[in-house]
């Protein structure tokens, strides 16, 4: 059952979709970023993926476009997932906001915001959510020396 | 100008009379700890089997956990503080009044842990003074009750001076 | 100290910082207090009693689990794996070490395949056992926390037994497990799981039908199917709204297709269905390890891979390809080609995902948790607007909300 879903996924997304491999039991589909939106309204109105996973990101510093975005989708219906990515490049980190379609959005998002830098066009609430308010860079960059600290309270001299 | 007046030298029976009272005192705070449980991580899962019926803290007098800073004596910071944590741990350790002691609940607390990234505060003795630690991850009951008793020692043998420099 | 405390700095930006109405107030709740387990910033708008919004603030305990795990290798990550839902900690350690499975391609022997899904039905009782003691407590019933707590005490000995450790066990191994049962470990389980009945018991007979307890918990943070899907809610929560949806059914893995089990549901979406449904899954766990400890078969727990398996340690001491062997795996980290994968398993508190890329090599290039914690607190304030303010307490409880899963 799972199968035919992808199939229909497959030929219906043929034209946006640069890529789709079934792996590891998930259609993993590649898109060009302008298309996002298009596609996540179509995965969840025509082919029931009623189920918004995650939102992350993965730094691959060598290469150009540097970011990968990976969003993942669930159906309750027809119980297999799909994985949807595109690559955006550093100087223009954005993709279009789920959080009309899909209310989980909104934390997702501000997470990967806030950890890589990717900025969500009509997401209007960018605040941190994990860090706090002053932390500055994006720490899950590979870039980010992972024991840069930024203390809020300064340190007192220990005897 | 005068020379100042020499300084009096206390009485023996002056002092026979402050280490009873010190020790008296010492007694009676040592088993009356109103413990503030500053409960943030895995730690806590111990410090409720610590408080609960197998293990109990009730016998040393420390069972009712304070929740408020103002009225409680013993912050038990439980679990890793974060930067973004620590702001309200140096709040909650000002508020609360002397005499106040400080227990670093979990290797989390006493050192970072194996979390040493940019996200956790490296031990909470870097923001506010600490009294005991007791590493663990998390530590075991006994462990803590040991702790609590090794606190309670230095309560016994600590001065407890009624009139301070600030009051 | 003669500092003014509002000198220290402030970590959040709230999102509102106006009522909407004449004589709203806006009050703070967190993120150290007392009855939100773990911790969490609730600013929330309030109209006499009654919560108008509220804006939920997580993050307080975000240890960088991500940017630790990029600099360890696959097996030396497993403690950091273990302390995201620290209360079933056995749970995250096999979806772990199960994502990284399906990338190198192993299959794990039958009887890990059997203790997996034992330990991981021991955990879920486990955690089931501190958010209804958790909840409980914070309406009052203190006995019932005793109770509940004492029998997870028992299960901790019980555990500390088979891994060495009560709360936190680095148990899961790639290709199989740390070690095999002790002697005498599955009699003692079967002492536990007939206690369950008495304290859980005790505990339904204290509140089940307890006037107070219905008029605090039924109609309080009702959400229905359709919203909760839409939010994201999976596991009890979502279970609890009349959806039967679950991954050990839906999408089953380790053992489960081969037992008999139900799917506990509740009817409206409301507090006291959650508490039910969670009361309910223990009674459905207890029955699946009976069921399990039925089918176990002796037979080696971890599969005979050079790749990710750790030698015996006579063959170390002795032969030189072991030798090799064992350095190679400590030192590098077993070689991993290069993939993604996203692999989820049942949690506790819903579907728990570990989406792992690799470029080959004995460390990772990312290990994304997705947890269910965090979507749920990105829904909570669904659950809480409306109600009034002493309804967020046990709202709040009966999500499950655990630090370490929800900020990682």
């Amino acid at each position: 059952m799972g199968a035919e879903v992808f199939e229909q996924v497959r030929t219906a997304l043929a034209t946006q979709a640069r890529e789709a491999v079934v792996a590891h039991g998930i259609l993993a589909l590649t898109i060009e970023p302008a298309s996002l939106g298009e596609v996540a309204r179509q995965l969840k109105g025509t082919f029931g993926f009623d189920m918004f996973l995650d939102v992350t990101a993965v730094d691959w510093p060598e290469r150009d476009p540097r970011f990968d975005v990976v969003h993942h989708f669930y159906s309750t219906q027809h119980r297999v997932r799909v994985r949807v990515k595109t690559r955006v490049p550093e100087s223009d980190p954005t993709v279009e906001t789920l959080v009309p379609l899909y209310g989980s959005a909104r934390y997702m998002e501000r997470e990967c915001h806030e950890m890589y830098g990717i900025v969500f066009r009509g997401n209007g609430d960018l605040r941190p959510i994990l860090l706090y308010e002053g932390f500055v860079g994006h720490p899950l960059r590979k870039d980010y020396p992972k024991q840069h600290e930024q203390p809020l309270v300064p340190y007192r001299e220990s005897k | 100008m005068t020379t100042p007046p020499a300084p009096r030298q206390p009485s023996a029976a002056f002092e026979y009379l402050t280490t009873k009272k010190d020790e008296f005192v010492g007694w009676a705070r040592k088993f009356s700890l109103f413990p503030y449980p500053f409960v943030t991580a895995c730690c806590a899962m111990e410090f409720m089997s610590v408080s609960s019926t197998l293990y109990d803290t009730d016998r040393f007098g420390a069972a009712l956990p304070r929740f408020t800073p103002r009225q409680s004596d013993l912050l038990m910071v439980v679990g890793t503080v974060t930067h973004k944590q620590a702001p309200i741990l140096l709040k909650v350790y000002e508020q609360m009044c002397e005499p106040k002691w400080v227990i670093a609940f979990g290797v989390c607390a006493s050192s970072g842990g194996f979390y040493q990234n940019y996200a956790a505060l490296p031990g909470i003795d870097k923001i506010i003074p600490v009294d005991l630690y007791i590493p663990g991850c998390p530590p075991r009951p006994e462990m803590v009750i040991d702790g609590i008793m090794k606190l309670q020692d230095r309560i016994a043998r600590d001065r407890h001076p009624i009139i301070t420099k600030d009051f | 100290m003669s500092r003014p405390l509002t000198s220290l700095p402030n970590p959040i930006r709230p999102a509102f910082d106006k009522g909407t109405s004449e004589g709203s107030v806006i009050v703070n709740i967190g993120p150290s207090h007392p009855a939100t387990h773990g911790t969490i910033q609730i600013v929330a708008e309030l109209s006499g009693e009654r919560v108008v919004r509220t804006d939920v603030h997580c993050g307080y305990l975000h240890r960088g689990f991500e940017k630790e795990c990029e600099s360890h290798t696959w097996h030396n990550l497993i403690p950091y794996v273990d302390r995201l839902n620290y209360c079933s900690a056995l749970i995250n350690d096999f979806a772990y070490c199960e994502a990284v499975e399906k990338l190198m391609g192993i299959e794990i022997t039958p009887r890990c395949r059997y203790l997996r899904t034992l330990l991981s039905e021991y955990s879920r009782i486990a955690d089931h056992l501190t958010c209804i003691a958790a909840a409980l407590m914070e309406l009052g019933a203190m006995t019932a926390f005793l109770y509940l707590v004492t029998i997870r005490d028992y299960i901790y000995e019980h555990i500390a037994d088979l891994t060495g450790a009560r709360v936190t066990y680095s148990f899961g191994r790639i290709g199989g497990l740390a070690r095999d049962l002790p002697e005498g470990w599955l009699k003692r389980l079967e002492e536990i799981l007939d206690q369950m009945d008495t304290f859980t018991g005790r505990v339904h007979g204290l509140v089940d039908r307890n006037r107070i307890f219905i008029d605090r918990m039924r109609d309080v943070g009702v959400i229905g199917t359709a919203e909760a899907v839409n939010w994201g809610f999976t596991g009890p929560i979502l279970r609890s709204t009349g959806a039967p949806r679950d991954l050990r059914k839906d999408t089953p893995y380790l053992a489960y297709a081969e037992l008999d089990f139900e799917v506990p549901v509740g009817i409206k979406g409301d507090n006291y269905d959650r508490y039910y449904v969670r009361m309910r899954e223990i009674d459905e766990s207890t029955h699946m390890i009976r069921q399990v400890i039925d089918k176990l078969q002796p037979g080696p727990i971890s599969v005979d891979d050079r790749r990710c398996t750790l030698p015996e340690k006579h063959l170390v001491y002795t032969e030189i390809e072991s030798l090799i062997n064992h350095f190679k795996l400590i030192m590098e980290g077993p070689q991993v080609p290069p993939g993604e994968v996203y692999s989820a398993h049942e949690g506790a508190n819903g579907e728990l995902g570990f989406y792992l890329v690799s470029v080959g090599g004995g460390v990772p290039w990312k290990v994304h948790c997705r947890s269910p914690s965090f979507v749920h607190v990105g829904g909570v304030h669904k659950m809480l607007d409306g109600y009034q303010l002493a309804d967020i307490v046990p709202t709040f409880g009966s999500i499950n909300m655990i630090g370490g899963e929800c900020d990682r």
